[in-house]
This record gives structure tokens, C-alpha cells and sequence, in this order.
């Protein structure tokens, strides 16, 4: 890991050691965030809805951030918005996506169990619906309007807002430690909601706070580098297979590691491979989408 | 059969309403007092009267194209956006754009049609692979295997520096449509007309294989007619007007809880309806933002996954 870090930072550098080193260094954080965040939130998203293909981003949270973002200017203007200090608007936009997606986890997952497949296709119809409404603002919005949402909307790998940083490692440190807290429930969770109860885990507080923090960290790494589908897929099940374990003290790290090696590594192929001619997330899509298909036909031919 | 009438009479009558909305300012009177230089009627010729043809042609036969599908997979969330047929038609086109840019529209048709095809092929062969189908994963294999599709028209086109002119192709909308840039739409009306005379064989092919060799009928031939017809309306429709998301899928499925599994029955039905469907959602688009207008592909992504969903749960509340 970090050989990795330490490629990054200083393959190829040429010039003032001073610029390289404090430019590629907000990258790597930015890059460690978003690894960290995307690995932490698919992991126990799954734990929660025991199952090991379902993802936020697949469910549609992202989808969900972006139509937020574009509500906001589409109501109140991005004169105000920007007026608005980042992190109170940060922290109002995560408020806002924990409720729905707290309406839409209790409705999907509460009272009757549904099939594991309509829960998903659901899912992904929301993602469509939600992008799709977006996508109807952004056409009726004023163009300046549109020029500031595109700015805040598609940043990439190689963007970064750094008064977001700041105010995502904050958010990021509070989550962590809130799910510190509760680590102990993880396996127990694990086991399915029954089993959880009746071992007594106080069931839906902790999946609550669970889903608060992952609906956060989905949020902050979609506001850091725009929506990747199924990068959390991918993570979180080679995790399980080089784990071989159930145990979370082994999976989180484990899945962690593994997303910041592939984003950082990634990075480094992307820029001196493909010389920047290629964005990191369409070689995810199209993995983490091969891998989606093989793991619903392994699933369902059990 | 009086109410299909009814239906068609209606449909007429919005398809008429639709030639009079714009930004131009054609009404009948300015079409009957032939005053100025007849400029009213040449916008109506040029411009209104060939968009609204292609409304209803391509309306008409990607809802039908969506039932053939459903029938053939044994589905009844397939359609050609969710199974990959659209993406793999786009990257035909981007094959083409890539390698023989001069080609005339019909080749690039050609191109795509055979993209199409293949894409097809290989969901189908990939369902093969899923030995207890449930019903819901036919559609989610097909999205992903769409995903995955349109990943690497993706990568190639941001090589290439096409990923601009790729997304205007893709992004479904009526508002290029001329005279000139529409007619190979009536190809996918003879198609959807070979469809009629055929569904007969679709319905039977739709009981299965054995089923269907049992009745003396050739399952492969019938399967392969099927599959040309999808995959040739999907390449003209990306072709002309682009990709119109879940038309295929809503159309087709309100029709059938209405009307039951009968495909000769089914099909007019589905035709008319999916013309009107088509129309009132352009209206739609062209009137809520005047004198602006907003893509087909975008309302429709909102009313048709509304409706999506809407079929999705109420299938489960029944099922359960």
C-alpha cells in the first residue's frame, strides 16, 4: 500500500518537488477518502440487507445525491446556494438523503420480505427515475445555473473541491466513529435480522445508525468524484473472497486496503498507461458489471 | 373492435393537435389564409407533418419490438433497452462513426442492426446459462450485460473524442426530425407489419420449444424472425431518433393485463397505444418548457420508470 503511495507521488515527477508533492498529495487523500468511504458503506449496506450483491450506488443512492443537488438549485437558485456555507449545506443535503433513503430501506426491507431480486430492481429503476428527473431539471434550468451544477455534479478523478476535503475528513472521522462504536453488532447483523434479534441487538436502532452512516459516506464520496456504480462491488466481494471469513475485523480492512490499491493504482495506470486518455470509472463499469452478472447467475444457480 | 376505433379516432385527433404546437406559428388559419409567402404550410410539410409521422412510426414499433421480446425471452420485463439491444445498436453506430463516417444513413443502419443482433444473441445465451430463471433476474442480466455494453462504446468513444456526437445520437428526440432524416422509419413499419402476420407463431413460440416443435412449427426459424425484427426496429429508432428508454416495456404489459397473452389481439392494440403514448409525451415535452424543448428520452424516463415500478410491485403484491 505504501509502495503504491509512494509511486504515485513520485513516478515520473519532474520539476519543483515542492508543487508535485502537495498536488499529488491532495489527490491521494481525495483518492484515500473515496476508497475508504465506498469500501466501509457497500460493506455494511450489505450486512445490513444480507446479501452480497446488492450496493448503495446500485440501489440508487447516488442517483438520489445528484437529484438533491439539483433540486436545490433548481429551487433556490444557485446564488444562494452558493452563498450557503459548504459544510451547513453539506450536512442539509446528507440530512435530506438519510431521510429518503431511510423511507425507502424501512419500505424495501421492513415488515414482508420481498424477493432479493425486486428489492434490486427496484432499485435500479429508482437510480433511472432519479437521474431522469435530474436530468429534466438540468434541460429547464437557466444555462448559467447549469454551468455552476455541472461543476459541482461531475467532478472526476482528477478534480477535487478542496474546501470539500476538508469538511469530508471531518465527516468522515465522526461516521467512523460512530460505527466504531457499534462494531460489535457487525457480525451479529451478519447472521440476518431474526438471528439479531433474538441474540438482543436492539435491531432497528442499529441498523439506523448503520444506514446513517452509510447514506454519509455515500454522499461523500459521490460530492468528492461523482458516482461509480459498482466499484463497491467490486471491493467488497474480492474482499470476501481473500478473507474467506465472516468477521468484519477482517473484511472492513481488508476491503478498504483493496479499494485504496485499485483507486491509487488505478490512477497511476490511467495516467501513465492510457496517458489520462481514459476515465478510471468506464474500466469499473465495465468490470464491476461482468462481475454483476456473474455473481446473479452464481446466486441463482445455487 | 369498436373501441380500438375509438382509440384510433383519439389518437388521430392528438396526432392532428400535435401539428399545431411549436415555435413557429402555424395554426389553420394562417395555413388557410394564404397570405405572405405560404410559409405556415411549408413549416407544416418540412418539419411538423414528418415529425409527427415519426412519432407514430417509431411509436408504434419499439412497443411492438418490446412484445416480440417479452414473448421470445419468456418475460415480461424485457424490452430492447433492457436487454443490452439498445447499447449494442449504439455501438454500431459508433463503429461506424469510428471507421466509415461518409456511409449513408442505410448502411449505418445495416451496421447497427447486425451490432444489434449480436448484442441480442449473447443475452439470450446468457440466459441460457441461468438454469431456475426467476422472473425479475432476466432484466437485471440484461441491464448490467447493457452497462457493460455501453462501458466500452464508453471507452472507445472518449479515445476517439466521439463521446459528444455519440451522446447526441443516443439522447432520444424528435426535434431533428425532417423531411429527409425520417423516412427509414418506415422500414420498422413494414417489419411491424411482418410481425402482425406472423403472431400467430410468436404466440405459439412463446409456449416454449418443445411446445412449439411439437405443433410442427420450426422454434429456431420462428426465434430467428423474431429476433431480426427487434433488432432491425431498435438499429432504425437509435438511428433516427435515438434511444427511447422503457417504451417497449410499458406499452406492451398495460395492454396484456388488459387483454390477456392473445398476440394477434395484443398487437394493434399495442401499436395504437404506443403511438399515443409517444405523442402525449412529446406534447408534453414540447409544451412545459416553451418555447423551449425537453427530449422524449427524459419523459419518458420519468413516466415510463413511474410505470415500471408501478408493474413491478403491483406484479408482487399478486404474486405474494
Amino acid at each position: 500500500m505504501i509502495g503504491v503511495v509512494i509511486l504515485f507521488m513520485t513516478l515520473d515527477a519532474k520539476g519543483s518537488w515542492d508543487f508535485v508533492l502537495r498536488f499529488r498529495g491532495t489527490k491521494v487523500i481525495a483518492l484515500t477518502l473515496v476508497a475508504y468511504a465506498i469500501a466501509v458503506s457497500t460493506v455494511l449496506f450489505q450486512t445490513i440487507s444480507n446479501n452480497r450483491i446488492l450496493t448503495p450506488s446500485i440501489m440508487g443512492f447516488d442517483a438520489l445525491y445528484i437529484l438533491i443537488q439539483t433540486t436545490l438549485i433548481f429551487t433556490v437558485g444557485s446564488q444562494r446556494v452558493v452563498t450557503i456555507d459548504p459544510r451547513i449545506r453539506f450536512g442539509m443535503e446528507i440530512i435530506l438523503m438519510v431521510v429518503f433513503a431511510g423511507i425507502l430501506y424501512r419500505w424495501l426491507f421492513g415488515g414482508t420480505r420481498r424477493s432479493l431480486h425486486l428489492v434490486m430492481l427496484v432499485g435500479i429503476i429508482f437510480g433511472v427515475l432519479f437521474r431522469s428527473i435530474s436530468g429534466f431539471m438540468q434541460r429547464i434550468i437557466d444555462p448559467n445555473e447549469f454551468a455552476i451544477l455541472q461543476d459541482m455534479l461531475f467532478a472526476s478523478f482528477n478534480s477535487f473541491d478542496r474546501e470539500l476535503l476538508a469538511v469530508s475528513v471531518v465527516l468522515i472521522v465522526g461516521v467512523s466513529v460512530m460505527l466504531w462504536r457499534i462494531r460489535h453488532t457487525f457480525d451479529v447483523l451478519a447472521l440476518g435480522r431474526d438471528m439479531a434479534i433474538n441474540l438482543g441487538v436492539n435491531y432497528y436502532q442499529t441498523v439506523s445508525i448503520i444506514l446513517i452512516g452509510v447514506t454519509a459516506l455515500v454522499a461523500i464520496s459521490t460530492a468528492l468524484v461523482g458516482p461509480v456504480t459498482f466499484f463497491g462491488l467490486l471491493v467488497a466481494n474480492l474482499a470476501y473472497q481473500i478473507v474467506g471469513s465472516h468477521k468484519h475485523v477482517w473484511i472492513l480492512p481488508c476491503a478498504i486496503l483493496l479499494a485504496m490499491l485499485s483507486l491509487i493504482g488505478g490512477q497511476i495506470i490511467v495516467e501513465r498507461v492510457f496517458s489520462f486518455n481514459t476515465s478510471l470509472s468506464i474500466i469499473v463499469e465495465f468490470l464491476g458489471g461482468i462481475m454483476f452478472i456473474f455473481l446473479l447467475i452464481r446466486e441463482s444457480s445455487r | 373492435m369498436k373501441r380500438l376505433t375509438l382509440a384510433i379516432f383519439v389518437i388521430a385527433i392528438f396526432a392532428v393537435l400535435s401539428l399545431f404546437i411549436g415555435v413557429s406559428d402555424v395554426t389553420p388559419q394562417t395555413l388557410l389564409s394564404n397570405s405572405e409567402d405560404g410559409r405556415a404550410l411549408q413549416v407544416l410539410l418540412i418539419s411538423r407533418i414528418p415529425r409527427t409521422l415519426a412519432i407514430i412510426l417509431s411509436g408504434a414499433s419499439m412497443a411492438i419490438a418490446g412484445l416480440i421480446m417479452q414473448i421470445l425471452a419468456r418475460n415480461n420485463f424485457v424490452e430492447p433497452s433492457t436487454a443490452g439491444t439498445v447499447e449494442s445498436a449504439s455501438m454500431g453506430i459508433l463503429f461506424v462513426t469510428a471507421f466509415a463516417p461518409g456511409m449513408p444513413l442505410f448502411g449505418k443502419m445495416l451496421v447497427a442492426t447486425i451490432f444489434a443482433l449480436a448484442g441480442t444473441a449473447l443475452f439470450l445465451r446468457i440466459l441460457q446459462q441461468i438454469p431456475l430463471r426467476s422472473v425479475l433476474i432476466v432484466p437485471l442480466v440484461g441491464m448490467m450485460l447493457g452497462g457493460v455494453i455501453s462501458a466500452i462504446t464508453t471507452f472507445f468513444a472518449y479515445r476517439l473524442e466521439l463521446l459528444q456526437s455519440l451522446n447526441a445520437w443516443m439522447m432520444g428526440s424528435f426535434a431533428g426530425v425532417l423531411r429527409g432524416r425520417y423516412e427509414l422509419l418506415w422500414i420498422s413499419l413494414i417489419l411491424t407489419l411482418i410481425a402482425y402476420i406472423a403472431a400467430d407463431q410468436f404466440t405459439v413460440a412463446g409456449m416454449g420449444q418443445d411446445f412449439t416443435t411439437n405443433l410442427g412449427m420450426n422454434y429456431n426459424r420462428v426465434m430467428t424472425l423474431g429476433l431480426i425484427i427487434v433488432s432491425m426496429v431498435t438499429a432504425v429508432n437509435v438511428v433516427t431518433v435515438g434511444m427511447i428508454p422503457f417504451l417497449g416495456l410499458v406499452v406492451p404489459n398495460v395492454v396484456r393485463l388488459t387483454f390477456g397473452d392473445n398476440v394477434r389481439l395484443a398487437v394493434p392494440w399495442i401499436a395504437v397505444l404506443g403511438t399515443g403514448f409517444v405523442l402525449i409525451c412529446d406534447m408534453i415535452g414540447r409544451i412545459i418548457n416553451f418555447p423551449y424543448e425537453i427530449p422524449i428520452s427524459v419523459v419518458i424516463g420519468v413516466i415510463g420508470s413511474f410505470i415500471f415500478l408501478y408493474l413491478l410491485l403491483r406484479r408482487n403484491a399478486r404474486v405474494a
